[in-house]
């Protein structure tokens, strides 16, 4: 399991100069599988490597270090076609991290540009973004609508020129999900880094990422999360704030489950674990020395878990039924 | 996994694993020359050659092709094309991973320790050419990829499995004759007829000597013998859809290839015969090559 052994490693990076070979071709197979190898690169930066380690993870960060630019550049030009309007661009996970300079941004490979919107200005947020050359993904009806109906970002938009994709989020869950974060609370306590860009306060941060591996999804590439919740609870001063304010947003579980397997996972490991909490870690540590996924069945649960947590049992029959009859299967 | 090798070529080490014996033991076959890498070596990049589906290592067995780096939409393949799958694996974890030189979609061949390059696209004749100079006083530096340095702007060797396909396989038979040189004859792969063919020896053993390019070709099988001088700027445009990585290599890039094409002459090359463009070379390397 050598997801585990990559989990140690950053638990432990003293540990480096006494791995075999073969062990660090395990953890380097699940890093790039886990998107996790230029924060393993960051974190045993001045620890003595083997020299085919040190070629490898320095790649690995010339390529976060480009992810970083292109992900501010891209945080810029939503701030320049939403700025006219008077709309903050508030950024959301990796490009939040890398443009307020946090740990967690370490290292961080950086997908699409998720950005959060007050929910009454999304139709303008919408029509400046597309007038400013982002395009629809999607042309699938059914998928437009429910997304509108019933997601908590808009379909996702890709810039015609550039090529990258913007995630336009009014709340950070479903709008069907159990959990109702108040996203105006999110809003209010937003962080101003200049710009025309805006950060969500360090609790809401670890509040969103605890969210989204916990209560939404199916913990596909989890182990990164819990990298960012682990980078996110550090930067926290007062734990009792950061409680009221998972309360505020009805997460207060999903903190606690995320603080047990984030010190399991990086800490001391001393805290007791739930029984559920087992079924987390194996699925987070499931990927093998090789880079696959070596709980197939783990993961199919989880798969089923995720339209549960996203939709009642009824909707989520129907939602099946129609994407079934469109020809779509589970991966 | 159940089986695996490890093989280092020219400046990279790959790891590959497979589901079933085959397709590693004949790349065991046909890699045993190349030096091998001391046990426990740490791969730059992980291959797979795994079953496409439940049930398909057995059952018309089927492989994905996996790895590191991987296309989403890939085709599954037939198992008896599985050297084919290992050999488009280690090519796909370059093309898509390789960060320490700039890949140049090219094949290459030296003499008097400077590189003669051939770009253009597949069915160009490159490959075939790389494969006959390779036969006859030059030393082959790669079939697929140049690999420029960012420093120094040498070109270096990448002398894997020379990929032979259609009429080339023929070209190849009747020039080398050694038969033990040559991998199994694939036919009906999604690229053709298919057969590996071994590097000489002089092609491995100098895998890590870089050399400075002298003459850049853009070779045109099956036309009228002609050549035309092509300008930097054209050549630049040309080199930066024929590299695979050079967008992600940035600015280093840019630099890298700027220096190319201000210092190597090149020559758009249309040739129908091996032995015309052998000796349309000859001449160009005398006249031309810097």
């Amino acid at each position: 399991m050598s997801a585990a052994a990559l989990a140690a490693l950053l638990r432990t990076p003293e540990q480096a100069p006494h791995l075999p070979g073969e062990a660090w071709n395990g953890i380097v197979a699940a890093a790039r599988a886990e998107r996790l190898l230029a924060t393993l690169a960051s974190h045993l930066q001045g620890v003595a490597l083997p020299e085919a380690v040190g070629a490898i993870f320095a790649d690995a960060r010339r390529d976060a270090d480009r992810d970083r630019q292109l992900a501010l550049w891209e945080a810029d030009r939503a701030a320049c076609a939403l700025a006219p309007l008077g709309i903050p661009v508030l950024l959301l996970k990796g490009a939040a991290y890398v443009a307020a300079g946090l740990g967690a941004g370490a290292g961080r490979m950086i997908g699409d540009l998720d950005i959060l919107v007050p929910r009454d200005r999304l139709e303008e947020a919408e029509q400046a973004l597309l007038a400013a050359g982002w395009e629809w993904v999607k042309s699938d009806p059914y998928d437009d609508v429910y997304y509108r109906r019933w997601m908590h970002e808009l379909p996702p938009l890709i810039h015609r020129e550039r090529d990258r994709m913007i995630d336009v989020h009014h709340t950070i869950l479903p709008l069907t999900a159990r959990p109702r974060p108040d996203a105006s609370a999110l809003l209010a306590e937003r962080i101003d880094l200049g710009g025309g860009l805006w950060v969500l306060s360090p609790e809401d941060r670890v509040c969103h990422a605890v969210a989204h591996v916990l209560a939404d999804g199916d913990l596909a590439g989890g182990l990164r999360n819990l990298w960012d919740i682990k980078c996110l609870i550090s930067d926290i001063e007062d734990m009792d704030k950061l409680y009221r304010r998972a309360a505020l947003h009805g997460l207060t579980a999903e903190l606690s489950r995320a603080q047990r397997l984030c010190d399991h996972l990086f800490g001391t490991g001393e805290g007791a674990l739930r029984l559920a909490d087992r079924f987390f870690l194996a699925r987070l540590l499931s990927t093998d020395g090789w880079g696959r996924d070596s709980r197939p069945l783990l993961g199919l649960g989880f798969y089923i878990r995720s339209h549960l947590l996203r939709m009642p049992p009824l909707m989520l029959a129907r939602h099946l039924w129609t994407k079934w009859r469109r020809g779509h299967r589970p991966s | 996994m159940k089986h695996q090798l490890t093989l280092a070529i020219g400046p990279a080490i790959f790891r590959i694993g497979s589901a079933w014996r085959a397709p590693i033991d004949a790349l065991r076959r046909l890699y045993a020359s190349y030096p091998r890498p001391e046990e426990g070596a740490i791969a730059d990049f992980t291959v797979r050659l795994e079953p496409a589906g439940r049930g398909r290592r057995w059952w018309r067995p089927s492989v994905r092709i996996a790895g590191d780096h991987m296309l989403p939409e890939a085709a599954p393949m037939a198992l008896r094309h599985g050297l084919l799958a290992a050999e488009m694996g280690m090519n796909l974890q370059m093309a898509l991973g390789w960060r320490r030189h700039l890949l140049i979609h090219a094949s290459s061949v030296e003499k008097d320790g400077r590189a003669l390059v051939m770009a253009g696209e597949s069915g160009s004749g490159k490959s075939t050419l790389a494969a006959l100079l390779g036969q006859r006083g030059w030393r082959l530096m790669g079939d697929e990829f140049a690999l420029l340095d960012f420093v120094t702007g040498a070109i270096h060797p990448f002398p894997r499995l020379i990929s032979l396909k259609n009429q080339a396989i023929g070209v190849m038979r009747a020039e080398v004759g050694d038969g033990g040189r040559f991998g199994p004859l694939m036919a009906g792969t999604p690229k053709g007829d298919i057969a590996h063919l071994v590097p000489s020896p002089d092609a491995v053993a100098k895998m890590k000597e870089a050399a400075p390019p002298a003459l850049l070709l853009f070779p045109r099988f099956g036309l009228p013998a002609e050549m035309r001088p092509i300008g930097e700027g054209e050549t630049f445009m040309h080199l930066t859809q024929a590299s695979t990585n050079y967008v992600a290599c940035g600015e280093r890039a840019f630099h890298a290839l700027h220096d190319f094409v201000t210092r190597v002459p090149t020559v758009a090359m249309d040739f129908s015969s091996g032995e015309e463009a052998e000796a349309m070379i000859a001449d160009l390397w005398r006249e031309q090559a810097r």
